[in-house]
């Protein structure tokens, strides 16, 4: 039954994409229909489980034996595992996938290739839920690298432009540097372990060395920072809102981007048995939370500072997961919470797109608020759910992670409060500038409200961004729900959560206020004499500077010295055998003389040699 | 029977001819140089064979001569088609066939 979750929208792709144009009428429809039938499947599933006691939750379903090599003891079955944690992003992916579907229903009616692009939404879709469903590393890579094609074929949805062609590339390129490390990490689990199954590696790892969580855990922190979008394999992510905005909401910023997150928090056990691999990952979530925040804060194209917000709030999810078990529940939590109200901005930030001729900066927005009010209002109610006002979703799964954070360091803690008032900035500049603030239109634009398949899962998303804090906080039920899966232990701060609260949200209020001060005035360009900080945020903070110089540099005095010496030393020696061989023969074809008697007396001489050589050693 | 002298007159005259092929270029004469050294051979056959009192080195020498006469038909027809061609019977004179 659970296989049917991943087959319908896999089939559906696999229809859109082998019939072609045949399918252009009704295929947006079939693949809504296959995405909303997943959705409703996985929450019967949803509902079975719930029936079941806590501890019997857990469901393993072997769809067929995959790879079996007997000699080597390797054995992978095509089996699906459905617990707590993954029905939690089965339903997050279905529901928010389906929204999606829906909206670009209308935000891609233009585009001539409509079909194709519901295709690869669901191809993405199948191959993410492969991804969550998956009950051994090895199956959850096929998945993996379903959902990083998908990425690609998206983000270069619009080939035509040089500029999507180059973000695809680079997303790509990124992505695979993090595959390289999970691919590394599944082979150390088999030489070490002798399975790739979740359950066995759980197993393994409570009697392994120290070096071995340690290893599997850096390789696996390497491929959630490429999945995942962290320091340092951050710089696609920006680049990747080049696809259309429906792809931004639901692969870069809801779903694909937090299987980073999903591989930390699978991978539990590994990382609980390596303080130091648990400190990288707190590390890298600290320093991506932060500089997602400042590249957020300074970018005038929406699209781009949502996705340095995503960047960042990926960041805290890292973060929490690097915490142990009193942060990984807390990090599925944002990550859902996320889930919803990064959507419904992206989907806003489409919506306002739409409305102004496709144009991205926000500069040239400002009092939009006044011509669409379902846009103004669901963008706002995700506004408050990212900056955490309570009871707005972020609120809770956010103030969770600061406790959290206190109480694991000072620094921790440190980094995820300022964090906040960074979002907090950031998020009000990104409302004043598209929404409240004078307008600053093109001449050319005439703004109006979106259609009502896209403003409809706006609403729906936004009714999730403001409740599902509360909904899933309430009792502490969500952290009963993923303790059998992945542990949990109760946050011990150094301060009462009451003062915690109180603290984060006077940060909150600051970021807000700096937010209005700063953007009472706006210019419609954006201002030249800046500080050395905005200057390089603009820049992504050197991401690709960085990348240019440390990588591709490197990279290409490498090919140039590789390809000196192909040509030198490997040519060199190929030509220079076929040189000799061609200089020796035709030196020994002049003997070839046509003179009968030369030839007659080599054939003596040859003889009489012959006959010498045998007396000898007959002798 | 000392068949010494018999096999030292066979090694000269097979010295012979394979000179006269190697310095003469009349074709005709280097032709028959040949046929000295195909005979030097059928004399050291027939020693052995009557030294050692079988017929193994006669019937040896029986197959040289059929096949030094057919090798004559065909050699002469050769040369003659040659000096027709190039009215020189000189085997110097025949070395297209070189690199």
């Amino acid at each position: 039954m659970i296989a049917a979750v991943i087959a319908l929208p896999a089939l559906s792709a696999a229809l859109l994409l082998s019939l072609g144009n045949r399918t252009n009428k009704f295929g947006p429809w079939m693949a809504i229909i296959a995405s909303t039938s997943s959705f409703l499947i996985g929450f019967l599933q949803f509902l079975q489980m719930l029936a079941r006691p806590a501890e019997e939750r857990t469901a393993i379903t072997t769809v067929y034996e995959w790879l079996a090599v007997p000699a080597a003891g390797f054995k992978v079955d095509f089996a699906l595992q459905l617990d707590q944690l993954s029905i939690s992003f089965v339903l997050l992916i279905t529901f928010v996938g389906t929204l999606i579907h829906i909206y670009s229903l209308g935000y891609m009616s233009h585009d001539e290739n409509q079909r194709r692009f519901f295709a690869y939404l669901n191809l993405f879709v199948a191959a993410m839920l492969l991804l969550v469903l998956a009950d051994n590393y090895l199956l959850l890579y096929v998945g993996w690298e379903g959902v990083g094609l998908a990425s690609y074929l998206l983000i270069g949805f619009w080939q035509h432009k040089p500029s999507a062609a180059v973000a695809a590339k680079k997303a790509f390129v990124a992505n695979r540097v993090g595959d390289f490390g999970l691919s590394l990490a599944i082979m150390t689990m088999f030489i070490v372990f002798g399975s790739v199954s979740f359950s066995d590696v759980n197993e393994g790892v409570a009697g392994a060395p120290a070096w071995v969580s340690l290893t599997i855990g850096l390789l696996l922190l390497l491929a959630a920072c490429g999945k995942s979008a962290q320091f340092p394999l951050q710089s696609w992510l920006l680049d990747a809102m080049e696809g259309p905005t429906p792809v931004s909401a639901l692969i870069h910023a809801a779903t694909m981007v937090t299987a980073g997150v999903y591989l930390i928090v699978r991978s539990a056990s590994i990382f609980n048995a390596s303080e130091i691999a648990q400190t990288a990952v707190v590390v890298i979530g600290a320093i991506s939370l932060l500089m997602g925040a400042i590249i957020g804060a300074a970018k005038d194209d929406i699209k781009k500072s949502l996705a340095g917000s995503t960047m960042s709030q990926i960041g805290y999810m890292v973060l929490a997961a690097g915490l142990g078990p009193i942060g990984y529940v807390f990090a599925i939590l944002h990550l859902i919470t996320h889930g919803f109200f990064k959507a419904v901005m992206f989907l806003g930030a489409g919506s306002v797109m739409h409305a102004t001729n496709d144009n991205v900066d926000m500069r040239r927005y400002g009092g939009l608020s006044k011509v669409m009010i379902f846009t103004t209002i669901t963008f706002f109610i995700g506004y408050l759910a990212i900056i955490g006002i309570p009871p707005f979703a972020g609120f809770y799964s956010k103030d969770h992670i600061i406790e959290a954070a206190l109480s694991h360091s000072w620094w921790a803690g440190a980094a995820v409060l300022f964090g906040a008032g960074l979002t907090a900035f950031y998020m009000t500049r990104m409302v004043v500038m598209t929404f409240v603030s004078k307008p600053r239109w093109e001449d050319d634009v005439h703004p109006h409200e979106s259609p009502l398949s896209m403003t409809l899962p706006m609403i729906v998303l936004s009714i999730g961004a403001a409740s599902m804090g509360i909904i899933l906080t309430n009792n502490h039920m969500f952290e009963h729900w993923l303790e059998p899966v992945t542990g949990f232990v109760e946050p011990e701060p150094p301060l009462p959560i009451q003062t915690i609260t109180i603290i984060t949200l006077s940060v909150v209020a600051i970021g807000v206020l700096a937010g209005i001060w700063q953007y009472r005035k706006i210019a419609k360009v954006a201002p030249k004499k800046v500080s050395f900080v905005v200057t390089a945020a603009r820049k992504d903070l050197y991401g690709d500077v960085m990348n240019e110089a440390l990588l591709m540099r490197p990279g290409q005095s490498l090919t140039k010295v590789l390809n000196i010496f192909d040509k030198s030393v490997i040519d060199g020696f190929v030509n220079g055998l076929g040189l000799f061989t061609g200089g020796i023969s035709s030196r020994l074809r002049k003997s070839e003389t046509g003179y009968v008697r030369s030839y007659a007396m080599s054939i003596v001489f040859g003889t009489a040699i012959l006959v010498i050589v045998l007396l000898i050693v007959r002798l | 029977m000392n068949p010494n002298a018999y096999l030292v007159l066979s090694g000269i005259i097979f010295s012979i001819g394979a000179l006269g092929v190697l310095l003469r270029r009349n074709a005709i004469v280097a032709f028959m140089s040949v046929e000295l050294m195909l005979n030097a051979a059928n004399l050291a056959f027939v020693t052995g064979a009557r030294v050692w009192g079988n017929l193994d080195g006669q019937t040896a020498a029986f197959f040289v001569m059929v096949v030094a006469a057919a090798e004559v038909v065909i050699g002469l027809a050769i040369i003659l088609t040659i000096f027709r061609t190039r009215n020189s019977a000189s085997v110097d004179e025949a070395s297209l066939l070189r690199w």
